[in-house]
């Protein structure tokens, strides 16, 4: 056999050399990516999964008519607001004994979460046949000790430095010595809005705020960049007009989305009297940043699908139109609907604008409709992580959690959607 | 023998009635001149070949037939084409109707990706040629059987039209295009990507299909349009140089221009 067509001689050696040293620069390359990016998951995992969980102490309550509803009414508003707190405090003393003095007492409150009260008013005011009788009911612990029972509380640490002090923690060694503490799914974090204390705060606002955020968005979005994608790339005749229009939307698509906050501020706001701080204003501005996206992606797909297509159609006797929407559409669809879904993706990561219209304020209530106030699970994480409170910490990360897995599905229902329409054809 | 001399004199002077005629007709690619001043007769139920060196404006020419040109935003058409009398670029013509009318076959095989049937369906269905579902079954079994395509492809219907072979495909084509009942159907080059047993199967189809439909095909080869052309004009540089029966075009050209291309000498 001659020498060069082996292996080792020397041209082919280098060139081996210089294939295999490639592929290694490309494995490199991807395993660092993705190691980035399992320490990203774990870390937000590791953080995050606390939150789906929280800490309960069972309290032996005496729900006394004069405390809750002295009047004897039943009217559900009196229920709620009973006066609850001497009642769990009660409970409390019995199991911890000898705690009598006011700071001590207060101290000892102070181990049950401040949204307790109101926990306990909308048991009542659901079962009024529990006043009059002794109960033991299980209250969500505070934040504080919520992380002591996680583990999260270094007790090394100087007392001065930290919330929960030396006489705290021992009393809920004592609970826990008493069993009556347990740790339980945290379903206030999916099923609430937002709160002031962390074990009371809850993502269901955020998300319901960001779904009907993107449900407005993507009715405004996606008709619109798809019919004008189809007009200027099917119907329009090159003029200095189409140019300018050309260029402008490829600008828009630079524009920083804060810009598209103030221009939503400015006309929808303040001109039309659009609802402050709800998903349908927030919705419009997603849907004015997106569209230039949209429109973009849309017409790079038009402009891929083979002219042969159009000749076929036309060639039958098939107007523009009926070409257009029985042919080059249909066929460009899966791509523009991949396009859509990846600009609504951004739009769902966008906080700049939503603070702009408002999205931002402290929303307690969950909403049911695009025009109640709301907020969105970017702002949500990012008034959370700005929180001094550190039960705020999980809660963060368990947010963050939230979104991401917003988006798996979002990207799953892409490829379902893309599936669906190819296999159609 | 007076009745073999008219059939004489008509096979040479288009004395029977054509069903398209060119007259003075120029074709511009924004400033670019593609067709200079070509007038041609197209006899009905006859096959007509276009023949040239490429680049010298056949396709161009054919597609001012059905106005295809029309598609491109560039391209300006000046001069009268007319279709059984009519002007077919006068301004209330409507392109819809006169495709339907004047059907084409391109010279890549592009089926849509859609199932066989539903390709040859979509003509009737878009016209409304159909009263009935069984109806338009019948047109579509039909259609692939003047096609030559039926026996292939009767128990896989509803498969993609993409999935057929080359040759398959440019047939599913001409049955596509047959289906809406065309009088005259446009080819260019119909065969220049398909094998000689593919082509063979396609010249025979043309020449069964020429008692229903008039033909109109462009080529490149030579030997293709003597085989299957009753008529051939020869196209050089956007004139038309030279126009006849193809028997007296191949054997006693007037212009050396002609014997050039038809010898080999231009390409
Ligand atoms: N869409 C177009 N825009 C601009 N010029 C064109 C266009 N289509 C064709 N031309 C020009 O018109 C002339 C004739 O082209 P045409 O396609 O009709 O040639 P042809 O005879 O069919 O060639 P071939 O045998 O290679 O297919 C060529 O010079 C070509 O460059
Ligand atoms: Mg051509």
């Amino acid at each position: 056999m001659p020498d060069y067509l082996l292996t080792t001689s020397p041209q082919m050696a280098k060139r081996h050399a210089r294939h295999s040293r490639f592929q290694w620069y490309g494995r490199i390359a991807i395993a660092i990516s993705i190691s980035f990016m399992l320490l990203m998951f774990t870390a937000i995992f590791v953080r995050g999964t606390g939150a789906f969980q929280k800490t309960m102490i069972a309290v032996d309550v005496d729900f006394a008519e004069t405390m809750i509803d002295p009047k004897g009414t039943r009217v559900e508003m009196d229920l709620k607001q009973g006066n609850y707190k001497p009642l769990i405090l009660a409970g409390l003393q019995e199991i911890i004994p000898g705690v009598t003095e006011r700071k001590e007492r207060n101290a000892l409150y102070k181990l049950v979460s401040g949204g307790a009260v109101f926990d306990l008013g909308e048991r009542v005011a659901a079962n009024p046949g529990m006043i009059g009788t002794t109960q033991r009911v299980w209250i969500a612990a505070s934040s504080e000790v919520d992380l002591y029972v996680k583990g999260k509380v270094d007790v090394e640490s100087e007392e001065a430095v930290r919330r929960l002090k030396d006489q705290d923690i021992d009393w809920v060694k004592l609970l826990q010595e008493n069993g009556r503490v347990k740790r339980k799914f945290n379903q206030v974090f999916f099923t609430k809005g937002d709160s002031r204390s962390p074990e009371m705060a809850g993502i269901l606002s955020a998300a319901l705020g960001s779904f009907f955020s993107l449900l407005v968005c993507f009715l405004i979005a996606f008709p619109l960049g798809i019919l004008t994608a189809v007009y200027l790339e099917e119907y329009a005749k090159k003029s200095r007009m189409t140019n300018l229009i050309e260029v402008n939307i490829n600008n828009l698509a630079a524009v920083p989305s804060i810009v598209f906050g103030l221009l939503g501020l400015a006309v929808f706001l303040n001109f039309f009297n659009l609802p402050r701080s709800t998903p349908l204003v927030g919705g419009m501005v997603l849907a004015l940043m997106t569209l230039p996206t949209i429109i973009i992606a849309s017409r790079s797909i038009l402009r891929s699908i083979p002219q042969s297509t159009r000749d076929a159609a036309m060639g039958l006797g098939a107007s523009k139109t009926q070409t257009t929407f029985h042919h080059v559409v249909p066929l460009a669809m899966p791509g523009m609907l991949t396009g859509t879904i990846l600009g609504m993706a951004r739009a769902l990561g966008e906080t700049a604008p939503l603070l702009m219209i408002g999205m931002v304020a402290f929303i307690v209530d969950v909403p049911k409709g695009v025009t109640d106030v709301a907020t969105s699970l970017p702002v949500q994480i990012f008034l959370w992580a700005d929180s001094p409170e550190k039960g705020f910490v999980e809660l963060t990360s368990a947010a963050i959690m939230v979104l991401l897995i917003f988006l798996i599905f979002m990207n799953l229902f892409a490829v379902y959607l893309r599936r669906r329409l190819e296999r159609r054809r | 023998m007076e009745k073999k001399m008219t059939e004489e004199t008509s096979a040479q002077t288009d004395a029977l009635a054509p069903i398209m005629t060119a007259r003075g007709v120029d074709v511009f690619y924004g400033k670019k001149q593609a067709i200079k001043n070509v007038s041609l007769d197209i006899p009905e139920n006859q096959i007509t070949a276009l023949i040239g060196p490429s680049g010298c404006g056949k396709s161009t020419f054919l597609r001012c037939f059905n106005r295809m040109n029309d598609t491109i935003e560039s391209c300006r058409v000046t001069g009268d084409i007319q279709f059984a009398g009519q002007d077919i670029y006068a301004p209330k013509v409507d392109v819809v109707a006169l495709r339907s009318r004047i059907g084409m076959v391109f010279q890549k095989a592009n089926p849509f990706p859609k199932s066989i049937f539903d390709n040859v369906a979509y003509g009737p269905r878009i016209h409304g040629l159909s009263e009935s579902k069984d109806h338009l079954a019948e047109i579509v079994v039909t259609s692939l059987r003047r096609a030559g395509l039926y026996d292939e492809v009767s128990d896989r219907l509803d498969e993609p039209g993409t999935s057929l072979s080359g040759g398959q495909q440019q047939r599913l084509c001409i049955a596509r295009a047959i289906a809406v009942d065309p009088q005259i159907i446009l080819m260019d080059e119909p065969c220049s990507a398909l094998d000689p047993i593919a082509t063979a199967i396609i010249e025979n189809l043309m020449e069964s299909m020429k008692e229903k439909y008039t033909i109109v095909i462009v080529t490149h080869s030579m030997q293709q349009a003597a085989r299957v052309s009753q008529r051939t004009a020869f196209f050089h540089l956007g004139e038309l140089v030279e126009s006849g029966s193809t028997e007296a075009i191949f054997t006693n050209p007037e212009q050396e221009r002609t014997q050039n291309y038809i010898s080999g000498r231009i390409g």
